[in-house]
């Protein structure tokens, strides 16, 4: 067993777990914190993702007692009912889900893809790898491809993401 | 997944001379899932300093830690190494581009199905079991430099740009250091399609270097089954300079064909001084396919590897 301690949604957590635990099922089975969902469980799916120290992942493929000290904020750590941040509000107004199931991974996803955009990053559909990317269709749709939706809501997905990210330029 | 004991490294020192190092666990722990590997012991390398991409001797050396996602989106890359980004951003997805890094790519395992598949014979697996991608299902599979004994393919984007770029692997070891240029880091299958490198025991990848930018053009072109996240057929990591309407130099690495990173040589130095015509183009695509040879469902990828070479040939003589 072996001893980690690792702050989720801002809050301390000590854990005593087999090393082959992963950060999902640390999340899902030992804090009780369901959000984060089990699809594929071999990083294909993005159903777990999580962001840690502010960089999306796949919970599935990381041990937990690999992430010592590290910082992750998953779905329940974003908005909760009452007060739900934009990417959660603007999914229920787009209708961005239809069974709910990769949805948190979706909204954990497009929270810190919308920062890497942010910060400059290029995906391979972007022109110029050095002038910045506008969120087309397309860019959207590459950059949220380790996303998968079983019911096809990726239209309305999109809508979702694209309406946040131009709310934001608007406040900018 | 099989029961193991883990511990951290804290220096490169430490580390050295142990084995199996984990650090992204992007493929690793997903073979471990699978039953496909079942270490003992995991040496957690991810707390070494090794995370810095430096200006090196003109051109950078990128630490064995760096991510993929970071090292696409670093502004020396983007300027002066454009294959090797959009090589990187080909490949996998946001989340798992956030976790691989640079040593950690260079060492993932093929995506044969076979050999993903504990139940069935595998020679890179098990070996002397046998290879059940022979007369199977060989979409994935080489057309170039396989054996009786293997045909899968090597799945790295990044390796390929690299390949092109002319990188050095550098390593520690309990012997010191070296420096293994990377087109002799990856071995053919041969009889040992188990030994996919030249690294050996307890060596531990700490950098990959890479010369000054090369004169002339760069892309990387990955054609593949999605439009999006998907392991590539074919790929063409393409640098060309053109000189006075002809062909400078040319510098060409080809991915999902062979058991690693595919170089020709022989195809760059007959591209040198000719013009960029399509007979040129042809000639050069008869050249490096003149001992392909397909499975049967890999036989098409012969021709899409012809005309992708003539697509990334014409796109940077244009």
């Amino acid at each position: 067993m072996i001893e980690t301690t690792l702050t989720i949604n801002g809050q301390e957590h000590r854990l005593r777990a087999d090393p082959r635990t992963t950060l999902l099922d640390a999340l899902r089975n030992h804090l009780g914190l369901t959000g984060s969902k089990k699809g594929c469980d071999h990083g294909q799916c993005g159903a777990c993702t999580v962001i840690a120290d502010g960089r999306r992942i796949n919970a599935c493929l990381s041990l937990v007692c690999m992430m010592d000290g590290v910082e992750i904020t998953t779905v329940e750590g974003l908005g909760e009912p009452g007060r739900l941040s934009p990417l959660q509000d603007a999914f229920v107004r787009h209708d961005g889900y239809q069974c709910g199931y990769c949805t948190p991974g979706q909204i954990c996803s497009a929270t810190a893809m919308l920062d890497e955009v942010r910060a400059g990053w290029p995906s391979v559909v972007t022109e110029d790898l050095e002038g910045g990317a506008a969120l087309t269709t397309e860019e959207i749709g590459e950059r949220m491809s380790g996303n998968l939706c079983r019911c096809a809501a990726y239209p309305n997905i999109v809508d979702a993401i694209r309406d946040v990210a131009g709310a934001k330029e608007a406040a900018e | 997944m099989r029961t193991f004991a883990y511990e951290r490294a804290g220096t490169v020192a430490e580390a050295v001379g142990k084995t199996r190092f984990i650090a992204g666990g992007t493929n690793l722990l997903d073979l471990m899932k699978l039953g496909v590997e079942t270490p003992e012991r995991l040496v957690d390398v991810t707390r070494l300093d090794l995370r810095g991409i430096e200006d090196h001797r003109g051109g950078l050396r990128i630490g064995a830690l760096v991510p993929n996602s970071d090292l696409a989106a670093d502004a020396r890359v983007r300027r002066d190494y454009p294959v090797l980004a959009r090589a990187l951003l080909a490949g996998a997805s946001g989340q798992l581009r956030n976790m691989a890094t640079t040593g950690g790519n260079l060492l993932q395992r093929t995506r044969c199905y076979y050999f993903q598949d504990v139940a069935s014979p595998c020679n890179k697996r098990e070996p002397g079991s046998g290879c059940a991608a022979i007369g199977g299902a060989t979409r994935l599979h080489a057309i170039l430099g396989a054996s009786e004994h293997c045909i899968a393919t090597h799945p790295s984007d990044m390796a390929v740009a690299m390949q092109a770029l002319d990188a050095s692997v550098e390593v520690e070891g309990p012997g010191g250091t070296r420096t293994i240029p990377i087109r002799d880091f990856h071995r053919l299958p041969g009889d040992t399609p188990h030994v996919e490198t030249e690294l050996r025991e307890g060596e531990l990848i700490v950098a990959v270097t890479l010369p000054p930018p090369p004169p002339g053009r760069q892309t990387y072109r990955k054609v593949r089954d999605r439009a999006s996240y998907a392991f590539a057929l074919v790929s063409v990591a393409g640098i060309v300079a053109v000189k006075d309407g002809r062909i400078a130099q040319a510098a060409l690495a080809f991915g999902g064909v062979a058991h690693k990173p595919w170089r020709d040589p022989e195809v760059e130095a007959m591209l040198a001084g000719r013009e960029p015509t399509s007979e040129t183009f042809d000639a050069a695509a008869d050249l490096l396919l003149r001992d392909a040879r397909g499975q049967g469902g890999n036989d098409f990828k012969i021709p899409l590897f012809r005309r992708t070479l003539r697509a990334v040939l014409r796109e940077l003589t244009q």
